[in-house]
């Protein structure tokens, strides 16, 4: 496995004004830098690797990587990168996205990528909280939780994404946490190599917003509480849903293959060119 | 190939259909709206046959989402809408005029506020097109006055959007999105067609905004190996975000110091009869139809009126107008709005002429008499 200083010349642009802009503890540079032990394990070209990003701290990552990288709007990265792939479908199109960034105001936009079946891998890094804006309830905040707009505590039920994703069809669905960095590497590498949309969420934690009002401790504490919770699909298949309660299920909860959107769009212009040659022929 | 221009009898939006065509744009994002939506019917059946792409989205804020990200790739791109699709495209509007991405966005007017009156001509959208989105911006909006317009603007449209790095509006409204007229498309041969400049430097050497001696800096496509960045955040000339003042000052002055050395090329403006004019009717899109019949009336009748034709409403051509003061007693915007390029042309005018308005916002033009009886009136 590449070392983090060979990861760190290879993949980090060095023209950038570093520091980065996240905080002390968080998980987001965790999952950003597994994703490069990924990338650089399937030894992706960095020129065809296309990393798009939406708004919020997430939304940061594509700026310090040396791919070709794409900073949208709030909510949007995942139809920016529809346009992207269907104009160059030779890229990989990456995306990164956070639990309000993928599920509050680009929710219409994931459950329709997701329909589509686009070759897109999109990694939702879920911390439960509004980080960038000093933590606000997301559509992921768990019941009850405290944040900063519900101090007394949240009313609303929190989207579980990977069941959401896939049931609005995505054809990958892969959940872990960034504790456990080599099945994240793992499935972040599987996912690339599917031919589909595939998700993988990631729970991570906001030390400073969602772990500080909540009191969930430090960093690690958090990461110690990612590590209890998770239980692996295979493990999690043989127990009872009351054994199940406040787990975490990590894996790949789901794999399949259907046709893809480009490849079906190819057969689209192939069919309209043979049309067209027929009404020229029969024209002449 | 044929070299000869063929004539058809088609609507003002398949005649913008056929300058997409024409001009190269390979593809297609949008979402059905009244009145634009054959635009992109006729894009779905055409483009693909071209060896181009369509793709209809889930609402107008994906499909300018997308075609940013398929501009990003290298491809021509354009939208089509209508109202409160264009109010949806705001947001990724900006994104695209500071990220810099052409595109072309075709708006077919209908009547608003909200879902308004859908199947109705209205011209209320001038000032949103110019300021809808958000921050202080430059934008370029043609206005076509005829079928056949719609068609040569959009093909100048994609030109210009390529040319100045920038997002372009075809605001038309549904009274040339609608009509059908006999019109001469000319062979695709005949068309200029301009694309935007690739880098040519190396690739550890390029800085994707340190703009050329045009004032426009030369674009990578994404996978040609000048791997760089693309942010709606202010960016130094790396592309990369920045809160330093010199460098904000720099990308939003650079934004419109391009737009400022084009403008004389992108102000289309047609002047008729207005060498003697002692009176202006100022109009555009399918006001100019009302307007040049209106204008025949009154010259036989003795009275010298002229008619200045707007092609391009932003930037705004002020020497259009400029360059007539002296001459001009009074001035005449008819519109199918509460006055919107009125406003623009009492700025111009500065007290110097007289500077009337004639308005309708309930979903019927104005009509060659009531412009007739206007400038009557006023004359008198």
């Amino acid at each position: 496995m590449i070392s983090n200083s060979e990861l760190v010349n290879k993949y980090f642009r060095h023209n950038k004004k570093f520091p980065h802009i996240w905080c002390p503890g968080c998980g987001i540079g965790t999952i950003l830098g597994n994703m490069l032990r990924a990338i650089d394990a399937l030894a992706l070209d960095k020129n065809e690797i296309a990393f798009v990003s939406g708004i919020g701290c997430t939304g940061r990552a594509p700026v310090y990587v040396d791919f070709n990288t794409l900073h949208t709007t709030h909510g949007r990265a995942l139809p920016f990168a529809t346009g992207l792939k269907l104009a160059r479908p030779e890229l990989k199109v990456l995306v990164a996205t956070g639990d309000g960034d993928a599920t509050a105001i680009g929710g219409n936009h994931l459950i329709h990528a997701c329909r589509r079946n686009i070759d897109i891998t999109t990694i939702i890094f879920n911390n439960y909280i509004y980080g960038m804006t000093g933590g606000q309830y997301s559509p992921t905040t768990p019941h009850g939780d405290k944040a900063s707009t519900c101090k007394l505590g949240n009313i609303e039920r929190p989207f579980n994404i990977s069941q959401l994703v896939e049931a609005a069809g995505a054809t990958f669905v892969g959940r872990t946490t960034s504790y456990h960095t080599l099945q994240l590497q793992s499935i972040i590498k599987k996912a690339i190599m599917h031919k589909g949309f595939s998700v993988v969420e990631v729970i991570t934690h906001c030390p400073t917003t969602y772990g500080h009002i909540n009191k969930k401790g430090s960093a690690v504490d958090m990461l110690k509480w990612q590590k209890e919770v998770a239980v692996d699909k295979s493990r999690a298949d043989k127990m009872d849903p009351k054994e199940l309660e406040g787990k975490i299920i990590t894996g790949i909860l789901m794999e399949k293959q259907l046709p893809e959107f480009c490849e079906q769009y190819d057969t689209i212009i192939e069919k309209a060119q043979s049309l067209k040659n027929n009404q020229q022929g029969e024209s002449k | 190939m044929n070299k000869k221009s063929s004539y058809r009898l088609i609507q003002g939006n398949e005649a913008a259909a056929e300058g997409a065509l024409a001009a190269g744009v390979s593809f297609f994002a949008g979402y059905p709206i009244t009145p634009s939506t054959e635009i992109a019917e006729i894009l779905a059946d055409r483009l693909p046959a071209n060896g181009g792409t369509f793709i209809q989205m889930e609402d107008e804020i994906g499909s300018i989402a997308a075609i940013i990200g398929a501009s990003i790739g290298g491809r021509k791109v354009l939208t089509a809408t209508s109202g409160p699709g264009f109010s949806l495209m705001q947001e990724n509007l900006g994104f695209a005029c500071l990220a810099e991405v052409p595109l072309v966005i075709v708006n077919v007017m209908r009547g608003g506020p909200s879902t308004g009156m859908p199947t109705s001509p209205s011209q209320g959208d001038v000032m949103q097109a110019r300021w809808g989105t958000h921050g202080d911006h430059p934008i370029i909006v043609l206005s076509p006055g005829s079928v056949e317009e719609a068609f040569h603007y959009t093909v100048k449209a994609v030109n210009f959007a390529e040319k100045y790095r920038n997002p372009v509006i075809v605001l038309m409204d549904e009274i040339i999105g609608h009509m059908r007229a006999r019109v001469s498309l000319p062979p695709t041969s005949m068309i200029e067609r301009v694309n935007r400049v690739h880098p040519n430097m190396p690739p550890e050497w390029y800085l994707p905004y340190e703009r050329s001696a045009t004032g426009v800096a030369p674009m990578a496509s994404f996978g040609d190996g000048y791997r760089h960045h693309v942010t709606g955040l202010v960016h130094d000339a790396k592309g990369f975000p920045t809160a330093d003042p010199n460098e904000a000052r720099n990308n939003i002055r650079g934004l419109f110091t391009k737009i400022e050395r084009g403008f004389r090329e992108l102000c289309l403006v047609d002047y008729e009869f207005m060498d003697d004019a002692e009176h202006a009717i100022i109009a555009y899109g399918g006001m100019v139809l009302s307007a040049r019949s209106a204008l025949e009336q009154l010259r036989k009748s003795g009275r010298k009126v002229g008619l200045i034709k707007l092609g391009t409403l932003w930037p705004f051509p002020r020497f259009a107008l400029e360059q007539y003061l002296p001459q001009l007693k009074t001035i005449l915007v008819p519109e199918l709005n509460m006055g919107q390029i009125y406003r623009e042309v009492l700025r111009v005018n500065a007290g110097k002429a007289v500077v009337e308005k004639l308005n309708r916002v309930n979903g019927t033009i104005i009509t060659p008499n009531e412009i007739v009886k206007t400038v009557k009136g006023l004359i008198r």
